[in-house]
């Protein structure tokens, strides 16, 4: 508490007598089911890179937030840890968080910068947040520069699918420069011995909410998250079908500790869950391991995975434009290759 | 005496001209954006909106009394708005901007996009965007909008049931590990998400054999929709600034992925797998 209401005068009296304040970013910090996203953290690493202070803000249920307060504090480069509870924030909703957030940056806001990670939930909620502080706002950024003399900061994101990068400058005009990062671009911070200081932020109650949740079906699993794997292995429409999209696939990843992915071509026609989809319009990563089977290799699909370390293709067919990005490629019927390269590992 | 059917929805569609989703775009010598001199369509994911438009229409029959389509672009954007009229919107807007001028920010849009709903006599009950545009890939115009209108948003949408008497809508959401449901009070904005009306010839290529639903225009309703009326719009009618706020300070290609090695067998493959420190996982 004490060091929480240092802090505010100290940026008081920046904001009073300095010309420019120097950066200080607040974190939406998500979790589920206890634990923190790991996007969250990189999202985090990224606003550390401003060179100022960061707090993270994390919202729940009354039975969610005590558990991961406990974890969040120890977020190595984390200064105060704001948090909101309610049960209205159990089942967040742009329309629940956004008077929050926008009571938050109202005019004595200390922030200069707001940033969360390129996740569903925080893609429909910070740009309504944004909209309604009249600030722009810098979608999925890969890197992060900011000039404390002139307040400004540049960013880099990829546009049109990754087949370009931006560099976009959001200077002093804007007064509170809100971003979204890709996870994949930054590290996540680590947990460690780190104390934070606490500081509880009243919640905003919305009467009448025009929204209400309803449901959640969520892919249960307990191979690798996809956006976080350090291994992933992908298939195609060359898998025929869900049965044989399994058969063949989840051997080899649980071989490998690996995710299982797939093109979009493999989820349109039902052969995997649309939440395993990786390209432009899916999941963007960039594991040590990427094998594409059976994936034509089209650029939606690479904007989701040409970042990856070391990538496998295996094709029958040898012009398949997937073997122009891949490390290593072999020609063949996966259905042959894949159980022998089980075979193989488990020796 | 009959009672005459009820007449209740107004659906707004915005659209985007954009790059085609299968051109192999290149960064301009100069490095300040990417060679336009190419193949332009529709966003496809506001054709996904359109479609959606027509079909909440075609559940609902009368109840749906208007969908209008509007862009923001350059004199060129008309043809997307015939596009989407010949898909089976009624009337469109076309907010026009100098060709010259820089490509709009989507808090501009969203502002711009709010003006014209305040000039609607009828009102507005549903603005159904798609989820980002695939040149600028910023996927924030809706959640902008609705957060300017203060009106409840659904983004990411792959099934929407519109209740028209009840003002309400029912949409899954395509959401990270999954899906999820809301319920929502009209006013609503909604974006599109690919699979919300299984049209999916657009983004994927080799997909021949596959069952699709495409919405081609056909002929007739080309022809139809060269009728249908279009109004125009400037910025200073509506009193916004599309000036961009972010300063583009360059466009780069990315770095260059080449290829490596073709291997022969899977020896080889684990063997190269190997080398780079991937073994098998330990039990």
């Amino acid at each position: 508490m004490l060091r929480a209401r240092t802090s505010a005068l100290t940026s008081a009296f920046i904001r009073r007598y300095a010309t420019t304040p120097s950066p200080h970013a607040l974190v939406f910090l998500e979790h589920s089911q206890g634990e923190l996203d790991s996007g969250s953290l990189s999202a985090l690493t990224a606003a550390t890179q401003l060179g100022g202070k960061v707090t993270g803000l994390i919202v729940g249920g009354p039975d969610q937030v005590p558990g991961v307060l406990e974890k969040a504090k120890r977020i190595v480069g984390l200064d105060t840890l704001l948090h909101s509870v309610s049960p209205q924030y159990s089942t967040p909703l742009p329309e629940t968080i956004t008077p929050l957030l926008e009571k938050l940056l109202s005019e004595s806001s200390p922030f200069t910068h707001i940033v969360s990670a390129h996740s569903s939930s925080a893609k429909s909620i910070l740009p309504r947040v944004a909209a309604r502080l009249d600030v722009p706002a810098v979608s999925d950024i890969t890197s992060i520069e900011h000039d404390a003399s002139s307040n400004c900061t540049t960013f880099t994101r990829p546009i049109y699918a990754g087949n370009a990068i931006s560099t976009v400058r959001a200077s002093s005009s804007i007064p509170i420069k809100f971003f979204t990062v890709r996870s994949t671009a930054f590290s996540a911070a680590a947990l460690g011995n780190a104390d934070a200081g606490l500081k509880t932020i009243d919640a905003v109650v919305v009467s009448d909410c025009p929204s209400e949740h309803i449901d959640r079906s969520l892919n249960q699993s307990d191979r690798p998250d996809l956006g976080v794997a350090n291994r992933v292995v992908s298939g195609g429409r060359a898998l025929k079908n869900a049965e044989t999209f399994q058969a063949t696939l989840y051997p080899l990843a649980d071989a490998l500790g690996a995710a299982v992915g797939a093109s979009r071509a493999a989820v349109d026609a039902g052969y995997a869950d649309n939440s395993l989809q990786v390209g432009q319009t899916g999941k963007v990563v960039a594991p040590e391991l990427y094998m594409a089977l059976g994936i034509s290799g089209a650029i939606q699909h690479l904007a989701g995975m040409k970042d990856s370390k070391l990538i496998v293709a295996v094709n029958k067919d040898p012009d398949a434009p997937i073997f122009q990005v891949a490390d290593v490629g072999l020609v063949a019927d996966l259905f042959e290759v894949v159980p022998e390269m089980v075979e193989k590992l488990k020796q | 005496m009959r009672p005459s059917a009820i007449r209740l929805l107004n659906i707004l569609v915005p659209v985007k001209r954009a790059v085609d989703y299968t051109v192999k775009i290149r960064v301009n010598p100069e490095q300040t954006g990417i060679d336009l001199n190419v193949k332009h369509s529709m966003n496809p994911f506001d054709e996904i909106a359109v479609e959606e438009a027509v079909r909440i229409r075609e559940r609902l029959k009368d109840a749906v009394k208007s969908i209008k389509v509007v862009t923001i672009g350059p004199p060129k954007s008309t043809e997307t708005l015939r596009t989407a009229l010949a898909m089976g919107a009624d009337s469109a807007i076309h907010v026009e901007i100098p060709e010259s001028a820089p490509a709009p920010e989507p808090l501009g849009v969203a502002k711009t996009l709010k003006a014209i709903i305040d000039h609607q006599k009828e009102g507005v009950d549903v603005v159904i965007l798609g989820k980002q545009a695939i040149d600028d890939d910023a996927g924030q115009t809706g959640q902008m909008l609705a957060g300017l209108l203060d009106w409840s948003q659904a983004t990411f949408a792959s099934k929407v049931e519109v209740d028209a008497m009840q003002k309400v809508a029912n949409v899954t959401r395509e959401i990270d590990g999954g899906l999820e449901t809301l319920r929502c009070r009209l006013p609503l904005i909604i974006t599109t998400d690919l699979r919300l009306n299984g049209k999916r010839n657009s983004l994927v290529l080799n997909l021949s054999d596959h069952p699709q639903e495409p919405r081609y225009a056909s002929l007739p309703n080309i022809m139809k929709a060269k009728k249908k009326p279009v109004e125009k719009v400037t910025t200073a009618d509506l009193g916004v600034d599309l000036t961009p706020r972010l300063e583009t300070i360059k466009v780069t290609e990315p770095p260059k992925r080449v290829g490596g090695s073709k291997v022969a067998n899977v020896d080889e493959l684990l063997a190269k797998l190997k080398e780079a420190g991937i073994t098998a996982k330990r039990v």
